[in-house]
């Protein structure tokens, strides 16, 4: 479906009672227990819940008789009353350049390092908090959110002693320490902590497959191909097809006696459980315009999932293209750029229209920033500090870390970091997801924690 | 964006559940039917056909000689249909060396060995399998003769057309696909996906989708003979010096992209302490002097070595210094020390889930390195241990449990969704996720287990039966529905939870019958339902 087609007209027609009659009617369960005029359940908010029955008639609007069980609703309310933030991560994969990104125009080894590659001054906006450095072309639509306070940038984040493996480097990032071999993500341990034993969508990759920043030890959490919809079908209608799922949801509840059994089993039980809490959210408006790229309509769909009231956390979505350019570097990055960066925007215009901006931030990051010397196939190597964003209308809006300077390299000619990964991770664990770093992050007391967020 | 365009479009997931046509009460009411029985050829589950009787409801009176099938018997299911043989007793010279599995080598143990070591059995495959006994049965799959002959009905796009995979999206992924379910070398077609997967070159950074399956066609020709050659010819493969650079590689400006990956990913691993950063950027400057003409009608082409743009000074890789050359980096990795326990712990990971102990993993290296690194000898040991027959089982990759589902069908190659299917699924062939390959730990999630489950949706199209408009029993019992639905599975073995699970489903779904009109259309959606979970069931996506 193209977003131009997902103009359908609004009904918003349902009262909360109303829809949520009609929901508890249909998923078999009995009227709730909520009319008007009486006393508002423990723990919830009354504007929300009026806030989501009315984008939830929009669905049914759209999707005629289909059911949305009060599963879908119920983790989600509980949530929003909580007031939780979410975070979302967009990854460049690959390493992108960060000295393209955030170019170091007045630095004059730039040109000597890039006789092809260096971008000419005054090509992209100027970089207010560092005279020297200069915004990509591309990156126009950052360089308006940071005009506006919305971004917190990093200019050469990294770690010490920096592996230049995409593999190993990207593995530190996604865990949150310098170790190998860790199944869980930084953001999955987090959800593990803080998560419900039954709700997948609290963490969401939206790639079609699991980022593993939020594998988690044992709490659900779960990918999505499509933010059009998630159905399972077979040709089995009902009756028998609840029978079907009731013996599908089995399979994934009984025991395992190996991992490889746990994984179809749990694997079973996710994606049951999404598939009725996803059932009847399928089409979706969007009160702004995106571009109309693939990339842009997954956080198009992010951002009604989250108006839905849907109970996610942390959701996570790759950058568009890729980043491992060792060759012909410049065509490819200023493209994938400029798609991501003015994705990015569309969303925050959505959120912000939506009234959601308070509650998200977005955290961009790659495994690595490449070679400040150009290499002879018009592209860079792979390199050591790179660069990072932190994005939202909560944002501090304050560089973290100064830029190095090309003057003095490390030992393999890269650029040095000045903030470290898990400083920042620190800061979104305290400052955004108000949780304490010590139990997410190895060693959290060591570093250092800029301040991310807005009071 | 979102749903499948072009010739996926046809194919496209339904967005909405079809509603099935259900009389109203005033029609059911009206109508009169005459009950008839009708005779059809039906799967007998082991590539043969047996005959059922069904039962039709004629609006009209049938007529004279009314034809009541079932007409002449159809040729054999073609595809993997194996010549059916009676299970042999296991053989009475069944040698076993010291350190291989010493158990029995029945139906499972077959059946395990050809879904790792190929993919999955036709019916009556496993007890071709275990009247060879272990050794044999291994070696006749180590050992095959000639080239592959590919039997059964050639693969088809979804108008019928033979497939052209170097040209159309998708059919490279088919291509390949058929040959896994037609093949009589199956483990030569899993030798080439492991290596596809080992040194993982995609179609996204190589100009012609016929470089990528050449590529594969090296990894076939190669598999079972010595890792330096294999390594080798890699190294200059076009598509592989596409990949990494390799083609963009010269002295003076050395890219170190191929020299960075044959070490961490090819030959002896990360953070082992093998190598240092240096012995990337020495190695980059001994692979320099590879390049290739490009145009707009050919993409990349003639590949070929030129001295002048290859660094002949000095070089130290691995602290040996001589004026090193691209083979030179490739023994030099292949002769390093730790490279034979990376060599064998990683093809030991494809095969069995559990590393091996350090006693096997030497005892592997040994026999590796003592053969002048053949891989044939560490494979066929892998696959006569005891790790592989007694240990815990794995996630079936996304492709092997696509072509194991349709060589159990005798199903062809004959729609183009296995593309786009398998690409939901996380394994799109020639199209791995990056240099590393694909990662084994992580091939079920929600999502990806959603397109496994719509996997199993197009593989029974054909099987499953149409309730409201096609006949089908009034009187099947729960037991007749579950052993109809194994049979059509070409009756793999279930867990006895499983089995217990799905007889209650059958008989929670005739309790659900409650009028006459739904004895046929509820045992039809059963006999679906059951298929359906067969097929997304543990025991059909482990191995």
């Amino acid at each position: 479906m193209s977003p131009s087609h997902r103009n359908h007209s609004c009904c918003s027609g349902y009262t909360r009672s109303q829809l949520l009659r009609s929901a508890a009617a249909e998923a078999g369960k009995g009227l709730p227990a909520i009319e008007a005029g009486m006393p508002e359940p423990a723990g919830t908010g009354l504007s929300r819940r009026k806030f989501l029955s009315q984008s939830a008639g929009l669905a049914l609007a759209i999707y005629g008789a289909s059911k949305i069980p009060l599963s879908a609703f119920e983790p989600g309310i509980a949530q929003a009353a909580q007031g939780d933030k979410i975070l979302v991560s967009v990854f460049f994969d690959g390493g992108i350049d960060s000295l393209s990104v955030l170019a170091p125009v007045g630095d004059s080894r730039y040109a000597q390092l890039r006789p092809n590659l260096a971008l000419p001054p005054g090509a992209g906006a100027g970089f207010s908090e560092d005279p020297s450095l200069q915004w990509h072309p591309s990156a126009a639509a950052l360089a308006t959110l940071h005009g506006e306070g919305k971004v917190s940038a990093f200019p050469a984040i990294g770690y010490d002693h920096p592996d230049q493996s995409h593999f190993t480097s990207r593995h530190y990032w996604e865990i949150g320490e310098l170790q190998v071999g860790h199944r869980t993500g930084w953001l999955g341990r987090y959800l593990d902590a803080v998560g419900d034993n039954e709700n997948p969508l609290q963490g969401l990759s939206l790639d079609g497959s699991l980022s593993p920043m939020i594998a988690t030890a044992d709490k659900p959490v779960a990918a999505i191909d499509s933010v059009d919809g998630y159905d399972l079908w077979a040709r089995v209608g009902n009756p028998i097809e609840s029978e079907m799922f009731r013996s599908f949801a089995r399979f994934g509840a009984l025991p395992a006696d190996s991992p490889a059994l746990g994984q179809v089993r749990r694997a079973t039980a996710q994606t049951d459980k999404l598939r009725q809490d996803l059932a009847g959210v399928g089409g979706f408006t969007s009160p702004v315009a995106y571009p109309e790229t693939r990339f842009s309509h997954k956080l198009a769909g992010l951002a009604a999932y989250i108006d839905f009231g849907l109970p996610i956390r942390v959701a996570t979505v790759r950058a568009p293209g890729g980043y491992d350019t060792h060759a012909d570097q410049a065509g490819d990055l200023e493209e994938n750029l400029r798609e991501t960066c003015e994705g990015i925007l569309a969303f925050q215009r959505d959120l912000e229209a939506r009234g959601l901006a308070d509650r998200v931030l977005v955290e961009m990051w790659s495994e690595f920033g490449r070679r400040p010397e150009e290499n002879g196939s018009l592209g860079t190597d792979h390199g050591a500090a790179g660069c990072a964003f932190v994005i939202g209308s909560k944002a501090k809006g304050e560089m973290v870390g100064e830029f190095p300077g090309l003057a003095s390299l490390d030992g393999d000619e890269n650029l040095r970091a000045t903030s470290d990964f898990r400083g920042m991770y620190c800061s979104l664990l305290e400052q955004w997801l108000d949780f304490d770093a010590e139990a997410i992050i190895p060693g959290a007391a060591g570093f250092a924690r800029p301040t991310l967020v807005k009071p | 964006m979102g749903g499948p365009t072009g010739a996926y479009a046809r194919m496209a997931i339904p967005q909405q559940k079809p509603v099935a046509a259900k009389p109203n009460k005033r029609q059911r009411q009206r109508r009169r039917t005459w009950k008839d029985k009708h005779f059809r050829w039906v799967s007998d589950g082991q590539g043969g056909w047996r005959i059922q009787s069904y039962i039709v409801r004629h609006r009209h009176k049938p007529k004279k000689r009314h034809r009541r099938g079932p007409g002449p018997k159809p040729a054999p299911r073609g595809a993997g249909a194996a010549p059916v043989i009676a299970p042999a007793p296991a053989p009475a010279f069944d040698p076993r060396p010291p350190g291989a599995y010493q158990g029995g080598f029945g139906v499972p143990q077959a059946t395990r060995l050809l879904a790792r070591a190929g993919f999955g059995p036709a019916p009556g495959q496993a007890e071709q399998l275990v009247s060879l006994g272990l050794t044999g049965a291994v070696q006749s799959l180590t050992r095959p003769s000639g080239t592959a002959v590919l039997s059964g009905p050639p693969p088809r796009d979804d108008e019928g057309k033979p497939l052209a995979p170097a040209d159309a999206w998708g059919h490279d992924h088919l291509w390949w696909l058929d040959r896994m379910v037609r093949g009589n070398q199956p483990l030569v077609e899993r030798m080439a996906l492991v290596f596809h997967d080992w040194f993982a070159t995609s179609n996204a950074n190589v100009s012609r989708t016929q470089q990528m399956i050449d590529q594969s066609n090296l990894f076939r020709s190669r598999c079972f003979g010595s890792f330096l050659d294999l390594f080798e010819a890699v190294t200059i493969d076009p598509a592989m010096l596409q990949w990494l650079n390799g083609n963009e590689n010269r002295k003076w400006a050395p890219n170190e992209n191929y020299a960075r990956e044959m070490m961490e990913l090819f030959s002896l691993g990360a953070d082992r302490g093998a190598y240092s950063e240096d012995d990337i950027r020495e190695a980059a400057r001994a692979l320099t002097g590879w390049r290739n003409d490009w145009s707009s009608q050919l993409g990349s082409h003639n590949f070929r070595f030129e001295p002048n743009w290859h660094e002949t000074g000095a070089k130290t890789v691995f602290g040996k210094t001589g004026n090193w050359g691209w083979q030179d980096a490739c023994r030099l990795c292949v002769e390093h020390p730790l490279h034979a326990s990376f060599f064998v712990e990683k093809l030991w990971s494809y095969f069995i889930p559990t590393p091996p102990s350090a006693a096997v993993r030497d005892q592997l290296a040994q026999a590796y390195v003592g053969s002048g690194w053949q891989i044939l000898p560490v494979l066929e040991a892998i696959l006569i241990s005891p790790d592989l027959y007694e240990g815990p089982p794995m996630v079936k990759p996304p492709v092997v449990h696509l072509a194991s589902m349709l060589r159990a069908l005798g199903r062809p190659v004959d729609t183009e969704a296995w593309a786009w299917i398998c690409e939901q699924a996380g394994q799109q062939l020639f199209w791995p996720p990056n240099v590393a390959g694909w990662d084994d730990t992580r091939w079920l999630d929600t999502s990806r287990m959603r397109a496994r489950w719509l996997m199993v949706t197009y593989v029974l199209e054909e099987i499953s039966i149409d309730a409201w408009n096609e006949p089908y029993s009034t009187t099947e019992t729960p037991d007749e529905a579950l052993n109809r639905a194994l049979a059509s599975w070409g009756s793999p073995a279930l867990a006895p939870e499983h089995r217990t699970e799905l007889l209650d489903l059958a008989r929670r779904c005739e309790s659900l019958v409650v009028a006459n009109w739904q004895k046929a259309p509820y045992r039809a959606m059963r006999q679906n339902a059951l298929l359906q979970l067969i097929g997304v069931s543990p025991d059909l996506i482990l191995q």
